[in-house]
């Protein structure tokens, strides 16, 4: 008999459970139709935002890139966004308009990219009377990750705010902080967010700790 | 939303966890950052809030992999393999049950072989097994799924690496902070010290968090042994004094 937790760091406190790879058949937990296994009732995925979503709507894709310039096909993503008025909806229902959660799956079909189908989340405001500025939290997990990587997407159209924005701005480098700009195209239904993850090397992105 | 922005969790222990750069894990070496991480030494709403899945439809067997796929719907049975029940609590730091957070969990079957596109493993797919669970925890936070023992599976690392048998586990907990994917072992496994994924953590105690138990008193007679996993996600810390910010 062993486990929780093995040993206490102190009096009742727990260590965490280790974390562990996801592995390369994390699409069969997490994104079945990735694996080729059938979908179940209702399944999380990259549809945020529905027909009847308040907001800009928006196509936001990328690659995740490893240190050797080489596309990661076979990374896994999650979202975390405010809705278009900065508030988060944290009650998953995919019979609502808009959901602040999602996942998404780099695909060999659609050669290593990812996308999401969200809104334009707004700033989001913070008790002490600052606002943070657009952004979308994520969670990148892939064969090769032994602890999933934290990062925010902020927009490049939003300069005031990304000005203004104290977690932007908690980032020392001005160079680094670039890594976390996600640049505007015209998409096929409107507006399109490209965001490349680059793990490792020249342009390596920001990730957080927290 | 203020109450929680005054939320705290134990800041997360880095040492502990595996580090992102761990060469004896080959795929490691070209996807890890370089580059330091940037610590928030305030974390926001946007760390401290996260989904809440008590709204997802679930099936009745989407926590009994003994049940939930058919390849052929007429013709295939129940999966081969050592029937087992894979059941715990999920729990913070601090001990206290975290209640209704969405549990995940995928694994190889009997064989050591996954029902998935890519991989390509000699042994064989089993048409009863699919491979795949979810669950939301109770109120004192037990989840349960119903499997069988997946098999261990050799793969290209060195030469002649193999993976110990495991279920991959999926946990959201309170918040995006809490969120933790890890591995379930099963106690007595000789290939657990030998595999380089495990040998990512550098602390034995560390590697006996993933160690699920056998639990004789919850294993049922002439059916299923039963195994116990706890997953342990950061604690909560109570906020005592408000800061005026």
């Amino acid at each position: 008999m062993q486990q929780p937790n093995a040993q206490p760091m102190a009096d009742g406190v727990l260590r965490e459970t280790a974390s562990q790879t996801a592995g390369p058949y994390v699409h069969i937990g997490l994104a079945l139709d990735i694996a080729g296994l059938p979908p179940r009732e209702q399944e999380v995925w990259n549809r945020m935002a529905g027909d009847e979503a308040q907001g800009e709507r928006i196509e936001v894709v990328g690659r995740v890139i490893d240190g050797n310039g080489d596309t990661v096909r076979d990374a896994l993503l999650e979202a975390w966004q405010a809705d278009a008025n900065g508030e988060y909806q944290p009650r998953f229902d995919l019979d609502a308009p808009f959901n602040s959660f999602g996942r998404t799956a780099a695909t060999v079909e659609n050669d290593g990219e990812w996308q999401f189908l969200t809104v334009k989340p707004g700033a989001v405001a913070l008790a002490n009377g600052r606002q943070m500025a657009p952004h979308i939290s994520l969670m990148v997990f892939a064969r090769g990750i032994n602890i999933h990587l934290n990062t925010r997407l902020y927009f490049e159209d939003e300069d005031d705010a990304n000005a203004g924005c104290p977690i932007f701005n908690a980032i020392e480098s001005p160079t680094r902080r670039q890594t976390l700009l996600a640049r505007r195209e015209e998409g096929d239904n409107g507006p399109r967010y490209r965001f490349d993850i680059r793990l490792q090397g020249e342009g390596e992105t920001v990730f957080f700790d927290f | 939303m203020s109450d929680i922005e005054n939320r705290r969790f134990v800041p997360r222990d880095r040492n502990w966890h595996p580090a992102a750069h761990t060469p004896g894990y080959k795929t490691s070496a070209a996807r890890s950052p370089r580059q330091s991480l940037v610590s928030l030494q305030t974390p926001t709403l946007s760390e401290l809030s996260g989904p809440d899945f008590r709204h997802l439809h679930m099936g009745p067997h989407d926590n009994d992999l003994l049940l939930n796929f058919r390849e052929d719907p007429q013709r295939s049975g129940l999966p081969i393999g050592e029937r087992i029940i894979m059941h715990g609590r999920v729990i913070d730091q601090f001990g206290k049950p975290v209640p209704h957070t969405l549990v995940e969990m995928w694994q190889a079957n009997a064989g050591g072989r996954y029902r998935h596109k890519k991989d390509q493993y000699l042994a064989p797919l089993d048409p009863g097994f699919g491979g795949v669970g979810r669950c939301l925890t109770d109120e004192q936070g037990w989840y349960r799924f119903r499997t069988i023992k997946p098999g261990p599976y050799p793969w290209p690392n060195d030469v002649n690496s193999w993976r110990p048998a495991h279920i991959h586990v999926s946990v959201m907990g309170p918040a995006i902070s809490t969120r933790l994917i890890t591995q379930m072992y099963f106690e007595g496994d000789p290939l657990i010290p030998l595999c380089p994924i495990v040998q990512t953590l550098r602390d034995p105690e560390a590697v006996a968090t993933m160690v699920g138990r056998l639990d004789m008193a919850h294993s049922r007679t002439m059916d299923c042994l039963t195994w116990r996993f706890d997953l342990v996600v950061r604690g909560e810390l109570q906020t005592w004094f408000e800061n005026q910010r």
